[in-house]
């Protein structure tokens, strides 16, 4: 089991890497936009992959503010991007 | 047999995360990797969360369970919305589409 998940975590850290490199080479904002919102999502998989090892929970709580925090900023880029403040 | 259930599951899920980077690599302009990184990735993320929360399950721990499947109903509501609220922003930034778009329904708008 040990081994199955350290596997899978090096999947997710690749996965994780290629958003690093389209948040490097992205031609436009957006792109880099995009890439950021992924790599939350993919980092929410990878804490919640940390619970099969250690057998706390306390890695699944970090996933939910993750993921919530993770949002809030995407919306809030995508405001920026399209020119407005945040509560119009 | 929770186990092989969990391993599979989480299998399932980072085979479709590495395939959504891939796109997010691969594809050419803005909207294509949008959707593919967003439809994969998130279906990927929540089978992965669904697999631990039938690990815990298995082995009896249900708050870990319950706050599995918490983490998966945040994640299937808010990566939706963050896209749609991106691909909104990249089109009011201006970010042209590769070739022709088939359907443009806020240059529509914006003609009406």
């Amino acid at each position: 089991m040990e081994t199955f998940v350290w596997v899978a975590m090096g999947a997710l850290m690749l996965c994780s890497f290629m958003c690093l490199v389209r948040i490097g080479r992205g031609p436009t904002a957006p792109d880099r936009t995009v890439a950021i919102d992924i790599l939350g999502v993919i980092l929410v998989g990878a804490c919640a992959l940390l619970v099969l090892i250690s057998w706390r929970d306390f890695q699944l709580s970090i996933a939910i503010a993750w993921a919530l925090l993770s949002f809030i900023g995407t919306i809030a880029l995508g405001k920026y991007l399209e020119g407005k403040a945040f509560d119009e | 047999m929770s186990d092989r259930a969990a391993v599979i599951l989480i299998s399932i899920g980072v085979l479709f995360d590495l395939l959504g980077c891939v796109g997010l690599i691969r594809l050419p302009d803005v909207y294509t990797r949008l959707q593919a990184a967003t439809k994969c990735v998130t279906l990927g993320t929540c089978f992965i969360l669904l697999g631990v929360a039938i690990w815990a399950f298995g082995v009896y721990r249900y708050p870990t369970g319950v706050k599995a499947l918490i983490c998966m109903a945040f994640v299937l509501v808010t990566s939706p919305t963050a896209a749609h609220a991106l691909a909104r922003g990249a089109y009011k930034a201006g970010v042209k589409m590769e070739g022709p778009p088939v359907c443009d329904e806020y240059a529509k708008e914006a003609e009406r």
